[in-house]
């Protein structure tokens, strides 16, 4: 069984269709793009998987389940966890504040346990100090720990973002353009951090631009163009497929020159 | 390693320092007139206010301009069951708090759906028709009369009937109340709130279920001025529907503002100075009010984070920290 399954679906804007009909399914433990041109409905696609907004038509099981009609929080703490192509920290909290945050969704504990603090809510306390510290050595982070987020460079701001989501336990992790803004040392390094996560068993959903990260990391991938999936397949298959290149490059009538 | 000494020492100096100056403000007003004590007592019940206040505003990031509604609601609720039905003190004001905490419950399902200027302006008019409430409801509230015949604080026969006693008490609620609000800041409850005020966006993506965060939120805001409202009840012996003003309102935002919006000491230094300020400058008659503005508006501009973190930066730089991270260490 797919750990995620997208059927048939449809999102339409008024008049216009950002996802047309789109159906795949991602394997559990690998590494699946999703590509496509400016404007194709790759962030549209995002947002429904995510439960940001629901399809017009179609449905997304997510390990067998539908996730229609529930609320985003819902769908993150199924352990289906994305980030933002514009990076969203939470800028005045330390580094190491943001990533116990993302341990909210595998921990528990309100305002009561809050108050009396019980024996289990210092040890959780406590473990969550570790895995937010072992989250942040992981993504290359633990030296910068006590700074605040929103004074990080922008290349540190998208790793962080990375480890943060990691301490949530995903077992779907939705990247919305990583790369984006990043330079050519730091994609790198992302990719690397991306593949050593995968290593951990976390899928790993990727919307990407950058080609070079999505042909090194991904396993198997889409292609969308104007809202519509028009190739699937391993990066090999897909470098070669005309209406992608059709898609990219504007059209195959220039090879008749 | 050292992020763990860096905030053991944060937490020592924020800690000590505050409470300390608590401890000396109350130990200063005991040795002084009637009417200091009054000014320190006010002071110390805005503070209880503006700590919960602080929940929603400070670190969840939300506008609320309405908490003036649940001070009356405590006030009011306290007043008439004790002025008018001979409640014990202590019922009636936790019998008050659990009303109000009800109210914002029910009124803040629909209400933070709203965001923004939306959500503030919402909230205003809540304090606006509490207010008016208080006055037209007269066969209740006394309307424009006010309450009088508010017994003091007290349990059982044991009754504080000096101001000073009174203060004593209303400062131990007020370090009570803070302790409760460190606590709860600084766990996970805490975070999912800070997280909110920080992105909704990435809360929600992390699980955080921004809805419930937020009303919680609001509902422990109104319980601390609900607390407020009551103490002043009972501190004054008598309410009316101009206490519980959009002054208040004001009043409440200058003092978070200025003592520091999100820090766990920030509304207590804010309280008190906002309090005292203008009794300091009295000497100055006509020109008070010009002084008092003056003042404000320059330590806003040398402390725009606020005099909490102001004092804590200034702290951190002499030697007293590093005694302190040592001792530590």
């Amino acid at each position: 069984m797919p750990i995620l399954s997208v059927q048939d679906v449809t999102v339409q804007f008024g008049g216009l269709k950002a996802n047309d009909n789109i159906s795949f399914d991602v394997q559990a433990g690998s590494i699946f793009a999703v590509i496509g041109p400016n404007g194709a409905g790759k962030t549209t696609l995002f947002n429904v998987i995510s439960g940001f907004f629901q399809p017009t038509e179609g449905q997304v099981f997510f390990n067998g389940c539908s996730l229609a009609g529930l609320a985003q929080h819902e769908v993150s703490s199924r352990g289906l966890v994305r980030t933002y192509q514009l990076v969203q920290l939470f800028n005045d909290l330390t580094v190491l504040e943001n990533v116990k945050i993302g341990c909210h969704r595998v921990t528990s504990g309100g305002i009561l346990a809050s108050l009396l603090r019980p024996r289990w809510m210092k040890d959780q306390e406590k473990s969550v100090e570790e895995k937010a510290l072992s989250c942040l050595d992981f993504v290359g982070l633990a030296s910068v720990a006590g700074m605040q987020a929103g004074k990080l460079p922008y290349g540190q701001q998208r790793l962080l973002e990375v480890a943060r989501a990691l301490a949530s336990e995903p077992e779907l992790l939705m990247l919305d353009e990583p790369a984006a803004g990043l330079n050519v040392q730091e994609t790198s390094a992302l990719a690397d951090v991306i593949e050593r996560i995968n290593a951990r068993g976390v899928t790993v959903l990727l919307v990407e631009h950058d080609m070079g990260l999505v042909m090194r990391v991904a396993q198997q991938m889409i292609v969308l163009d104007f809202g519509s999936k028009i190739a699937e397949g391993t990066p090999e298959f897909i470098k070669q497929h005309p209406d992608v290149l059709a898609a990219y490059l504007g059209g195959t009538e220039t090879t008749d020159v | 390693m050292t992020s763990h000494n860096i905030t053991s020492t944060k937490i020592t100096s924020s800690t000590l320092l505050p409470v300390g100056l608590v401890l000396a403000v109350l130990v200063l007003a005991l040795n002084s007139s009637g009417y200091v004590v009054t000014v320190i007592g006010f002071a110390a019940i805005y503070a209880i206010f503006c700590t919960g206040l602080n929940f929603f505003m400070g670190y969840t990031g939300q506008a609320s301009f309405g908490q003036n509604a649940f001070a009356a609601l405590g006030g009011y609720g306290s007043a008439i069951l004790t002025g008018g039905y001979y409640w014990e003190p202590v019922p009636a004001m936790l019998v008050s708090m659990l009303f109000a905490g009800l109210v914002a419950g029910f009124i803040g399902y629909p209400t933070l759906k709203l965001r923004g200027h939306y959500l503030a302006m919402a909230t205003f008019a809540l304090g606006l028709i509490t207010y008016e409430i208080s006055i037209e409801w007269s066969s209740l509230t006394m309307g424009y009369m006010g309450y009088s015949g508010i017994p003091p604080l007290g349990i059982g026969r044991f009754e504080l009937v000096t101001e000073k006693q009174q203060l004593v008490a209303l400062t131990v609620l007020m370090l009570l109340g803070v302790w409760m609000a460190t606590r709860m800041r600084q766990s996970r409850f805490g975070r999912a709130l800070r997280a909110i005020a920080g992105s909704e966006a990435a809360a929600q993506a992390l699980g955080i279920n921004v809805a419930r965060y937020k009303l919680i939120a609001f509902v422990v805001a109104a319980l601390y001025a609900s607390l407020a409202g009551s103490l002043f009840a009972h501190f004054v012996g008598f309410i009316s529907p101009e206490v519980f003003g959009s002054a208040m309102v004001i009043q409440s935002f200058t003092m978070l503002f200025l003592g520091g919006v999100g820090t766990v000491w920030g509304p207590v230094i804010g309280a008190l100075m906002v309090s005292l300020l203008p009794e300091l400058l009295r000497g100055l008659k006509e020109l008070q009010d010009v002084a008092y503005c003056s003042l404000l508006v320059v330590m806003l501009i040398y402390a725009p984070r606020g005099l909490f973190d102001f004092i804590v930066q200034s702290f951190e730089k002499t030697d007293i920290a590093k005694i302190f991270s040592k001792n530590r260490g």
